[in-house]
């Protein structure tokens, strides 16, 4: 419960990304991990696909209490967002269609899609100034953003390239 | 599609669109899961017309004002497709599969370093995810009901300023909402 309570806090502290809440609580507030612990632990959910914090939350939980554990952390992490996103959906719902709502989500939808191009901006420094990686980029941009390729057949397209040039270590 | 017509028929929605999601669950790696929004958008827009380009980037809009993590945007996109049981079925979908294996990960290896294979998997992958996040920004802008040259310097504003301060995106979303209002977008 008491897991279930902590990440619940820091889910709801996270407005626009729970990871710096979740490194505030765990390693300063509560001290139930260490900086080195955190960097590997999220280096792990890093690694593993799916929501980053949620697979940290599950494997936080689980090395400190198990399966329970898992579920609790997870539980915590995605119980009141949940169901605060699901209210909001039904609002607009109820009142999407008046005009000054409309217009207020078609200003935040401008707004947040400048958030994930500064997302991305700040990813792409961890792009070395390299042909090869910035080929990559480009390349999964235009073939999913601009051409509308499937997810599926781009990956399957530069995937191996990309992975095959890392291990040949080409940059 | 109307959340909560509740018959037989949004079963034939909800069933491939937890598949396509699960499998999508496994395809983001390295970025989180707003890399996967392109794809996500392509197969509820343009593959199979349940919702609009618009209803999609304000579904993400929506989640990203609320606390959380960021994957809520697929309980909402869920939701607008086929009301509780399509929400029910987007966050299972890309929550179930990662959650497995971050499970049997924990337990199979507790704290080993990765391997030369796995160094080189993350390091050729992270350049593909970066290509995403921008194709995802780009079609949530594209969506979003001000295609056009407000909106665009609209959204290049908000990333300039919050690449440039450590201002709380909370309230640059809400400055949105509010430009919005008063009619410039």
């Amino acid at each position: 419960m008491t897991l279930f309570l902590a990440f619940s806090e820091m889910a709801l502290s996270g407005f626009g990304g729970v990871l710096p809440f979740a490194y505030r609580h765990l390693v300063e507030r509560r001290r139930w991990l260490t900086p080195e612990d955190f960097t590997k632990l999220l280096a792990a959910s890093q690694v593993m696909p799916g929501p980053t914090i949620c697979n940290l939350s599950v494997m936080f939980g689980y090395r400190s209490a198990g399966i329970g554990g898992s579920a609790m952390a997870l539980g915590g992490m995605i119980a009141l967002p949940t169901a605060i996103v699901l209210g909001l959906g039904v609002a607009w719902h109820e009142f999407g269609a008046l005009p000054p709502v409309h217009r207020a989500l078609t200003g935040m939808s401008a707004v947040v899609a400048g958030l994930v191009l500064a997302t991305a901006m700040k990813m792409s420094r961890a792009v070395p100034r390299h042909a090869v990686p910035v080929s990559l980029s480009v390349v999964a941009f235009l073939g999913v953003g601009l051409m509308r390729f499937p997810l599926f057949a781009v990956i399957a397209f530069v995937g191996p390239i990309g992975i095959l040039l890392a291990w040949r270590e080409h940059w | 599609m109307i959340p909560d017509s509740g018959d037989a028929p949004v079963w034939s929605v909800v069933a491939p669109m937890f598949l396509h999601f699960a499998l999508l669950s496994l395809m983001a790696i390295g970025g989180g899961v707003v890399m996967v929004a392109p794809e996500m958008q392509r197969y509820v827009v343009d593959s199979h017309h349940w919702i609009t380009a618009e209803q999609f980037s304000a579904a993400f809009a929506l989640a990203q004002a609320a606390p959380g993590p960021n994957f809520l945007y697929i309980t909402l996109v869920g939701w607008e497709v086929a009301g509780w049981a399509g929400a029910a079925a987007a966050t299972l979908a890309i929550l179930g599969p990662p959650t497995l294996l971050s499970v049997a990960m924990v337990r199979a290896s507790a704290n080993r370093a990765p391997g030369p294979l796995a160094r080189a998997i993350g390091k050729g992958l992270v350049p593909i995810s970066v290509g995403l996040v921008f194709a995802t920004g780009w079609i949530l802008l594209r969506g979003s009901g001000s295609w056009d040259f407000r909106g665009a310097t609209l959204a290049l504003l908000a990333a300039a300023i919050v690449f440039r301060t450590k201002v709380n995106p909370i309230w640059l979303i809400a400055a949105g909402a509010a430009v919005g209002v008063a009619g410039f977008v």
